[in-house]
């Protein structure tokens, strides 16, 4: 009998499985399942210290089918952002992974996409991007491309909504683009984001293949694998290790994390540097101009305070104090009452 | 100086020769954002420090700065504290509701108003004393950005030497309010004394009404509904609080954060977050996720507040988190009258979700219950594992009330059905939500518990014992009756109606919440006219045996209620369909706290009195 093969906790790949998935077979979303299940058994996560969340919708089904041995919670369409915002505040220890869609953020979630981003709250936040509503059958969703015609409904009018660039608006620190058909790109950046000490935004193309996998649509595999355009090859260094290959000098940008792994970027066609916000705006502008799929690291900056740091909580998780430390003294409630004369 | 002019009605001399003593309504009619609440509030306090008992109601517009606004001191030796139609003493500070203010004193009463008005003093049965404000601020000249704050104490002293309030417990009342801070205690105390003086020397009192030092208020406190919420919460360990700013619950959250900041840091840290949220939608939503990570969890708000977080509450109730909402009710639907009060939300919360969602109603009774209830809800929550929504209105959450002082939680928290990396291993098995001791409440585990049995997937969709989506019909409706087994058990942990059968009368009174002090002294007043009443006072639904046994004692049941369809009447006739032709309701919803006299008339007119 072969020997199982584990990581560093002496987990296997199993040990980070999901239940069976029952989404269309070739959906982009099993994909990042996938490459959730295969980041996390790489860097040795311990199931239990994660959490996983979502709203409603196709991708919001997702968490369902990896990490069965994390606490999940399948919430309210839009909603996820708030409740993953009680949840690590309850228990900053856990690494939260949240999964959206484009329906689910861009539309009725836009409100607490863009407030989770503004109070920085340490999580990853995939948003898995089709341009389609896939549950209630193939309707435009807030992403889909202006001029695109879907069977049923019509030709859709309206100017899609860059979900990068509204990250870059609302200030996260953590923005990446990526698609589901690169998956050694979208392992690499979800295991960077798990590093990385606020919100940590990932906008995954990640098409439907019932309702919007025609070639013309930015969202479908065709167009993706024929217009990805990397802005550099990602490579994330857990702090443990050496990074193994030698580059030439200015071939590569390294970017350091606060758990003290490396983010390494090396440089493919063009210059870019990911810390530099206009660069980000004009690389979003150009793309969506020039009609390609920027993927890689759009924007980084680890200088802003997490909520769970602006909070000032005390070291252990506000959900493991007991009742000594979370009720105050008879005496003090006299104190404050003698104010109240 | 102006010589005095106090100027009298004549034909009221005989009545007023005799002296009524603590027994008076004071309305002080000012126009709002002049800074008149820090001396309503050293009025109050002065009294109840002389040990008069006291009530205080504010009756403010929807607004920042510019309109009528008028407080409301109600001092009654009986110890009475609900609002009164009559007003004895008038403080006139609201020119352009001077005459409208005017009408509305009682034959005999009192009006102080500004000597500079040229406003015409149409009723001759009232006593006016004449107050020089203009005069008085030049000669203290406070600090120009003050003028309008020191500019109120004039009627302080006025009132102050006029009516009999020691100085000293006004000096008391103002350390209170500024916290100790010598400075603006003695601005203000250098204006009260200067007012006072001057009526001393040129006032001569005419009127009857007279306050006196009492020994009613010992060992008392007086205190705001929504302080005492959020006090109680502290106490009951509250971790986790998310809100959004709206009135009237907007000081439930501060006092919350203030309380907090005060009693539960360790060496600078918090043992608690609070978060001011985008809407109602996230506040819930965080105490939501709060209340699955294993924190006590709470939000606060007000009607419309509670219209935004219906859908969460149906997941709350569904995927059993356990969670605490205020509702410090005020006028709707819609936005309603935002600054007046009303019991108008029962029926939406008892059912707030689509679906067969029922929840859990805690409904306090003064400012001790709202303490009391501040944890106990925690516990309740926690136990049963659902939402449970704390009715409090904006009469009993933002007046000021007399109230014995809390009690310390007198039971350690119930942290409810929770397993442990421990237990799991001692049990070897987990299924989310398998009612395991027939009671219909599961066992819960927390995000974060290191073993490999305890995860589950928190979710709003149809679901087995093991939290896995089903649509198994037999999945759901047995998940259902356990879910309404549970509700049944939750009677049990729920505080139990007050009722008082002494009357022995065939009819009997139900009300809750902040009607308690008028249903109190209506019951009185029914009782010397002859017409004594049995009355339980209900502090929760779901309806415990005691609500229906006196149901049936009764012949004729009146729910009195702050809403205009009856809304608890509609909820005992729905629990109690035999007993419904019996239970008949009295209400009135006019945006103010009811009052003994109209209690008294509705019940007398529904008995054909």
């Amino acid at each position: 009998m072969a020997t199982r093969t584990v990581n560093e906790i002496g987990l296997g790949k199993a040990d980070y499985k999901g239940g069976p998935t029952t989404l269309c077979q070739g959906c982009g979303h099993n994909s990042i399942s996938s490459q959730i299940m295969t980041a996390c058994y790489e860097l040795s996560l311990s199931p239990e210290e994660v959490i996983k969340l979502s709203g409603i919708g196709c991708s919001s089904k997702s968490p369902a089918y990896f990490l069965n041995r994390s606490h999940g919670f399948n919430s309210l369409h839009g909603r996820m952002p708030s409740i993953a915002t009680g949840a690590v505040l309850a228990n900053q220890n856990l690494k939260a992974i949240g999964v959206s869609g484009d329906g689910d953020t861009a539309s009725i979630g836009m409100g607490q996409f863009v407030h989770i981003m503004r109070r920085n709250l340490p999580m990853v936040y995939i948003i898995e991007n089709n341009g389609v509503y896939g549950l209630t059958k193939g309707q435009f969703s807030a992403t889909a491309d202006r001029g695109q015609s879907i069977k049923g409904q019509g030709t859709n009018p309206y100017m899609p909504i860059d979900l990068c660039m509204q990250a870059l608006a609302a200030n996260a620190g953590f923005i990446a683009r990526s698609f589901a058909g690169d998956p050694k790109q979208v392992k690499e950046l979800i295991k960077a984001a798990l590093s990385f000490r606020g919100t940590a935004i990932l906008d995954i193309i990640s098409p439907c293949v019932t309702f919007n996998n025609r070639d013309e649509s930015t969202k479908s595999f065709g167009w993706g694998k024929e217009h990805e355009t990397p802005i550099h090859d990602v490579t994330y260094v857990p702090k443990r290790e050496e990074i193994q290959v030698d580059y030439e000098p200015g071939e590569v940008t390294t970017v350091e994390l606060h758990d003290g792994s490396r983010i390494v970027l090396r440089k493919l066609d063009h210059e870019y540097d990911p810390t530099d916000r206009m660069d980000a705006l004009q690389l979003l502008e150009k793309s969506a101009v020039e009609g390609y799929l920027a993927t890689g690291l759009i924007y980084l900056n680890t200088e802003q305070e997490p909520l769970t740091e602006a909070q000032q909580l005390v070291d252990e998780p506000l959900a493991a104090l007991d009742e000594s430390r979370l009720r105050p003294s008879a005496d003090s409630l006299r104190q404050v009452m003698a104010t109240f004369a | 100086m102006t010589e005095a002019v106090a100027v009298r009605d004549e034909q009221s001399a005989e009545q007023s020769r005799k002296p009524i003593v603590n027994d008076l309504s004071m309305v002080v009619a000012t126009v709002n954002g002049t800074g008149s609440q820090t001396s309503n509030l050293a009025l109050i306090r002065a009294l109840f420090r002389m040990g008069i008992p006291v009530s205080g109601k504010n009756l403010f517009p929807s607004n920042i700065q510019g309109l009528p606004t008028w407080f409301t001191i109600r001092a009654s030796v009986d110890g009475h504290t609900a609002r009164r139609e009559t007003t004895e003493v008038l403080v006139a500070m609201n020119e352009t509701t001077f005459q409208e203010d005017l009408a509305g004193l009682a034959s005999g009463g009192v009006c102080f108003y500004p000597m500079a008005w040229e406003q015409p003093r149409k009723r001759d049965d009232v006593t006016y004393y004449p107050m020089p404000v203009n005069e008085l601020l030049k000669e203290q000249a406070p600090p120009r950005d003050l003028k309008d704050y020191v500019a109120n104490m004039v009627y302080v002293g006025m009132v102050a030497q006029m009516m009999g309030i020691e100085l000293d417990e006004i000096r008391g009342a103002l350390d209170t309010h500024f916290g100790g801070r010598e400075k603006p205690i003695e601005l203000n105390m250098d204006m009260v004394e200067a007012a006072a003086g001057w009526a001393r020397d040129n006032l001569t009192k005419e009127d009857p009404y007279l306050l006196k030092r009492d020994d009613q208020t010992q060992g008392l406190i007086l205190v705001d509904g929504n302080t005492a919420a959020a006090l109680g919460a502290v106490y009951g360990g509250v971790g986790f609080a998310a809100w959004y700013p709206i009135t009237p619950a907007s000081s439930l959250a501060e006092a919350l954060q203030h309380y907090l900041d005060e009693l539960r840091k360790e060496d600078g840290k918090s043992t608690y977050a609070v978060i001011q949220a985008e809407d109602e939608l996230a506040a819930i939503g965080m105490t939501i996720g709060a209340g699955w990570g294993g924190v006590r969890a709470m939000t606060s708000t007000s009607g419309p507040g509670i219209s935004l977080m219906s859908e969460f509450a149906g997941l709350a109730f569904i995927a059993e988190i356990p969670i605490v909402v205020w509702d410090i009710q005020r006028m709707g639907p819609s936005t309603g009258l935002p600054t007046r009060t009303s019991q108008g939300d029962l029926l939406f919360i008892r059912y707030l979700g689509h679906g067969d969602t029922e929840n859990i109603m805690l409904l306090p009774g003064s400012v001790a219950e709202c303490f009391e209830f501040g944890w106990r809800a925690l516990d309740i929550a926690e136990r049963m594992q659902t939402p449970v929504f704390v009715l409090s209105d904006l009469d009993l959450g933002m007046n000021l009330w007399m109230s014995d002082a809390f009690v310390y939680p007198d039971e350690p928290m119930d942290r409810g059905k929770v397993l442990s990396d421990d237990d799991l291993e001692r049990i070897g098995e987990f299924a989310r939500y398998k009612d395991v001791d027939g009671d219909g409440i599961p066992y819960r585990t927390l995000p974060g518990t290191n073993h490999p049995l305890g995860a589950w997937f928190a979710r709003g969709t149809g679901h087995d014992e093991r939290a896995v989506y089903s649509e198994r019909p037999e999945d759901w409706t047995a998940n259902m009756e356990r879910l309404f087994r549970k509700l049944e058990t939750a009677k049990d942990y729920l505080p139990l109606p007050v009722v008082d059968n002494s009357a022995g009368s065939d009819v009997g009174l139900i009300s809750f919440g902040s009607t308690e002090p008028a249903i109190q002294e209506a019951r009185l007043r029914l009782a010397e006219a002859g017409m004594a009443v049995d009355h339980l006072r209900l502090r929760a639904v779901p309806f415990q045996e005691p609500v229906r046994q006196f149901v049936k004692d009764h012949k004729r049941v009146y729910v009195v209620e702050m809403n205009t369809t009856g809304q608890m009447r509609q909820l005992l006739q729905i629990e109690m369909p035999a007993e419904a032709a019996r239970i008949q309701g009295l209400t009135l919803n006019d945006g103010l706290p009811l009052t003994a006299r109209w209690i008294t008339e509705a019940v007398q007119q529904a008995e054909g009195g």
